[in-house]
């Protein structure tokens, strides 16, 4: 029987939440790396007992943690990341020159085809990479090094480089997204980079259209459609149909079109799912009321779901990269807030219930379906 | 050889518990110290001092027979009880709560 490992980052350590298929009756581990902030947790696709964990604090740096046992033990790997060359200047939130200098690693992706190879992406923002399991690690510099770079500014969490996604038909292609310098694609494995931002328009920004400068919170793709991609901005629920060389706003009836998570549905490419939050400063939902969304048409049109989630006096935030999705039948949809609960649906969002209530805040989550 | 005392965190990291004796060639100086100490405790690199500058972290102080070495020079001697065992080396982590 097939059984789902959820691997959840917090400020205060990682869990890991484990349950058979039915996804009714949840083991939850001890606290791992307790005391110190887990930004990310993430599985290699084709070795699932190989676990990435980015482990940091403000007192002792950066660490990044790797298990080949499935998240029973653990070994401190490399925690080196050195820019490329003289790193120069972005620009501080007042638009002044500031030295770029790295603070954390917000993003581990692992390789679809190497346990061995691991993307990270940091503060300030910056894509590297590791071809021995995260012993050593290396600069894309081509992404930072792009014209714009010097241009970028960060968001109110950092300039962090958030996402990262692979694309499944061409190991070639990837992309990522900064907050809040947008989205970049490489279509050459990574030496060059280009901004695909046209038709995200920020109205907060000096030109509202630019090339860079928007504020994207999450990109998701669908495996088997690696060219339509679906993105939470700061403001607006957008999507590509062509690889983010154009894109669109789908953001239709959402009661707010702020938020920071979009996931897709694992076998319905057109269904995914955001959860709308109440902006520019509280950063809760709306009225006190837990709600997602889905959308069975790639957008635009909206149904809420509330059924097993708190209608009253509900102020967390649900941040950029705990939302994931599993990949049985039917599909199980999972998301982790700011107050400790991580919710799960193990009908694709038709009814939820708290996995865990308690927890440090949540950062980030990530499911794993083992056979 | 040197005592140390590490922060909690940082005892985990390196699964010690207690002091923890190093032996440092030649000079004891807080880098012959720091070096013999990653040299052993290899995931501790990065977590007191920069890998690249070798700055000690903002958040860090050192200590020794109550006196704050934190802005001394890496290279100058270490207290001399330091030096003969009697008094640890304190590695320290700012306090700080949340």
């Amino acid at each position: 029987m097939s059984k789902v490992r959820v691997l959840v980052g917090t400020r205060k350590g990682a869990f890991i939440l484990t349950s058979d298929a039915k996804r009714k009756t949840w083991n939850i581990s001890d606290p791992l790396f307790a005391g110190w902030e887990i930004y990310h947790l993430k599985g290699s696709p084709v070795d699932p007992n190989r676990l990435y964990a980015s482990q940091s604090s403000g007192w002792f740096g950066q660490l990044i943690q790797r298990s080949n046992d499935g998240g029973k033990t653990w070994e401190a790997v490399g925690n080196q990341f050195t820019y490329d060359g003289v790193p120069g200047t972005h620009q501080w939130y007042d638009g002044t020159p500031h030295p770029w200098e790295f603070k954390r690693v917000w993003h581990l992706e692992p390789s679809l085809t190497d346990p061995d190879t691991v993307y990270a992406g940091v503060e300030d923002a910056a894509l590297f990479r590791s071809c021995d399991g995260g012993r050593s690690w290396q600069e894309f510099a081509g992404l930072r090094g792009h014209d714009s770079g010097p241009q970028w500014q960060p968001g109110a969490g950092g300039m962090c480089l958030h996402s990262i996604v692979l694309d499944p038909s061409n190991p070639q292609r990837m992309f990522i997204a900064i907050s809040a310098a947008g989205a970049f694609r490489t279509d050459d494995g990574g030496e060059t980079w280009r901004p695909v931002n046209r038709g995200l328009v920020s109205p907060h920004i000096p030109e509202p259209a630019a090339e860079v400068g928007h504020c994207v919170h999450r990109i998701a793709m669908h495996p088997t459609r690696p060219g339509v991609l679906f993105m939470q901005k700061h403001w607006d629920v957008m999507r590509s149909d062509d690889a983010g060389d154009s894109w669109r706003e789908v953001s239709g009836n959402l009661p707010t079109d702020f938020g920071f998570v979009i996931d897709v549905h694992a076998h319905e490419p057109e269904t995914i799912y955001v959860i709308p939050i109440k902006s520019d400063s509280e950063h809760f939902p709306p009225d006190g009321k837990l709600k997602v969304y889905r959308s069975r048409t790639g957008g635009t049109e909206w149904e809420t779901l509330t059924n097993g989630l708190p209608q009253s006096d509900c102020y967390v935030n649900i941040l950029r990269d705990a939302m994931a999705v599993d990949t049985l039948d039917s599909c199980g949809i999972y998301f982790g807030t700011t107050g400790g609960q991580v919710y799960a649906s193990a009908n694709a969002g038709d009814t939820w219930a708290p996995i865990v209530r308690d927890l440090p805040a949540v950062l980030s989550v990530e499911v794993q379906t083992l056979p | 050889m040197i005592r140390v005392v590490l922060p909690a965190h940082l005892k985990t990291l390196a699964h010690v518990s207690g002091e923890v004796k190093v032996e440092v060639v030649g000079l004891a100086t807080q880098r012959s110290v720091l070096d013999a100490l990653e040299a052993r405790y290899p995931m501790l690199r990065g977590t007191i001092r920069d890998h690249v500058t070798q700055q000690r972290r903002p958040f860090v102080r050192f200590f020794a027979c109550e006196q704050d070495l934190s802005h001394e020079l890496p290279d100058v001697s270490l207290p001399d009880p330091v030096v003969m065992g009697t008094e640890p080396f304190l590695v320290v982590g700012a306090i700080a709560g949340g």
